[in-house]
């Protein structure tokens, strides 16, 4: 067993060697420029990426025609966002999206409303999600935009795509969904999930870094955007730049696995999920799951370990590679902003820890691992004046804390 | 974030961890800190004349934290009450090469030796 061993598979993944293989050519030999009309090289390239475009599109059930390549999700999401309320914002300027997006959507959404568009952030249940009713709810005669999440990043909660991609429609309203985190992990299918846009990113995928794609209707609605980069025309007019060809490839080919794959990779990676989880529930008390029981991703847990601070927890994963649940390894001390708006209170978020499980881990690996975690949070309970007291009966909720 | 070997080998063997009995008229208790803040240290002294001879803590928070409390507790054993109040975070700082964000982790350690300090000496005067 090689040590450390990664648990994050949520923050990125190891390039699939059958991707990398796919990948190879592209660098030397066929490395002509896709939009060379004039010769083989240029052909062979076009040729490639409109293989990938076909894998991709595949893969969410959608047509070849509708893929945009990009260099991620973070550029997928300015460009369907920002692209969206530049071509209907005659129509009305108000956007609704959600308080657990990722940072890039919610980054943009501050940009749109410095730009004069109003939008609504609507508040998730304990568990993370929020419902067609809320969307509804916050629906206006001037909305032109929607915006959820697929899968929180972090709490891998999953949102009811297919009923708010219902009511987007019903109501002639654009739906977007970030579906990085979802892709390959649960079905998508834009036709039967009602989805106007999505976009997903090659290397939660087993695919490489900086390539990605964003899924645009093409027809009820046709979609149209604003390009966000201004040049060659590439991409239907929306995504000017030469093509990744070698990214692209390898987009296409960690699409085509986790088509071919799905089942083998959701059964380990949620055998091993649920394998860890059975033992640390067995080994400790006072372990809370953020999300939602069931309905959140197969191979990913969020755990909150009351009575322990998760910076001191990490420094005690001396082998794992894992993402801690708040952001106090940094200097701000914030805990997430996901767990925050979950009703989480800041003494548990400052407890949580994002395990995420792939193809590439173990049963003994996550023995090895759940060991560790048990035998890290037994310490720092011995240490722990907190767990102290609560052994002794007392609520902490009654003690007057000298913050500072 | 790359911690000294200093403070991984306090948070690896911490030094004194543990409680006193709180109820004892000659231990006093400090508990500093909040939880939603991501640190609470309670330190305790037990006090025979003007001097500690024990020190016991306990403290929720990271590695830092722990560190400057177990280094607290090894530095005030033996020192006289006097001795101890006079001890200064920038001293803890500077043991455990601690980095400027994590510089109020010394100065809690510091508040919890002088919340027990106190709470000692106010149990003298009330018993008294």
């Amino acid at each position: 067993m090689k040590l450390p061993i990664y648990l994050d598979y949520q923050a990125t993944t190891p390039v699939d060697a059958r991707v990398l293989d796919a990948m190879l050519p592209y660098f030397r030999e066929t490395f002509g420029n896709a939009a060379s009309r004039s010769h083989a090289f240029g052909w062979a390239a076009e040729e490639a990426v409109e293989k990938g475009r076909k894998q991709v599109a595949s893969l969410i059930g959608a047509s070849p025609k509708e893929i945009v390549f990009t260099s991620g999700s973070t550029e997928g999401i300015n460009l369907a966002l920002k692209g969206a309320v530049e071509m209907y914002g005659q129509k009305g300027r108000h956007v609704i999206t959600t308080l657990v997006e990722h940072k890039a959507v919610l980054d943009t959404c501050k940009h749109l409303e410095k730009q004069g568009c109003e939008v609504t952030y609507l508040q998730p249940d304990q568990q993370g999600r929020v419902s067609a009713a809320d969307v509804a709810a916050a629906m206006r005669e001037d909305t032109i935009l929607v915006a959820v999440i697929w899968a929180n990043n972090e709490i891998g909660s999953l949102n009811p795509v297919r009923e708010i991609g219902a009511l987007c429609h019903e109501r002639g309203v654009l739906f977007f969904t970030d579906a990085t985190q979802a892709v390959g992990k649960v079905p998508v299918d834009v036709e039967a999930d009602h989805v106007d846009m999505l976009c997903l990113s090659a290397h939660k995928l087993y695919g490489p870094k900086g390539v990605g794609a964003l899924y645009v209707r093409r027809r009820n609605p046709r979609v149209r955007l604003v390009a966000q980069m201004d040049g060659g025309g590439h991409e239907r007019g929306m995504r000017s730049g030469t093509l990744n060809v070698p990214g692209i490839v390898g987009l296409g080919k960690a699409c085509e696995l986790c088509q071919q794959d799905y089942e083998k990779d959701r059964a380990h990676g949620s055998a091993l999920r649920d394998r860890f989880e059975q033992k640390l529930f067995a080994s400790l008390d006072y372990v809370h799951r953020n999300g939602h029981p069931e309905l959140r991703l197969p191979h990913a847990t969020n755990l909150s370990f009351a009575y322990v601070e998760g910076e001191s927890l990490i420094m005690g994963f001396k082998d794992l590679a894992v993402s801690s649940g708040s952001a106090c390894t940094s200097a701000s001390l914030e805990p997430s902003h996901v767990l925050r708006a979950c009703g989480v209170g800041d003494e548990l978020a400052h407890s949580s820890i994002r395990f995420s499980f792939g193809r590439e881990n173990t049963e003994e690996e996550v023995d090895y691992a759940a060991e560790q975690v048990i035998q890290a949070v037994k310490h720092l309970r011995e240490l722990s004046p907190l767990y102290e007291m609560v052994q002794e009966g007392i609520d902490l909720s009654t003690i007057e804390w000298t913050g500072h | 974030m790359a911690y000294s070997d200093k403070v991984l080998d306090h948070y690896n063997q911490p030094r004194n961890v543990g409680s006193l009995d709180k109820n004892k008229a000659n231990v006093g208790t400090g508990v500093v800190g909040a939880p939603e803040c991501g640190d609470v240290m309670k330190l305790q002294i037990e006090v025979e004349g003007d001097t500690i001879v024990d020190a016991k803590f306990k403290t929720f928070g990271c590695g830092s934290a722990i560190a400057s409390s177990s280094l607290a507790t090894e530095w005030i054993k033996g020192k006289t009450l006097d001795e101890a109040m006079a001890i200064q975070n920038t001293q803890i700082v500077e043991e455990l090469s601690l980095p400027p964000v994590k510089i109020h982790c010394s100065v809690l350690a510091e508040d919890a030796i002088k919340s027990a300090i106190a709470d000692y000496k106010s149990k003298q005067g009330g018993g008294e």
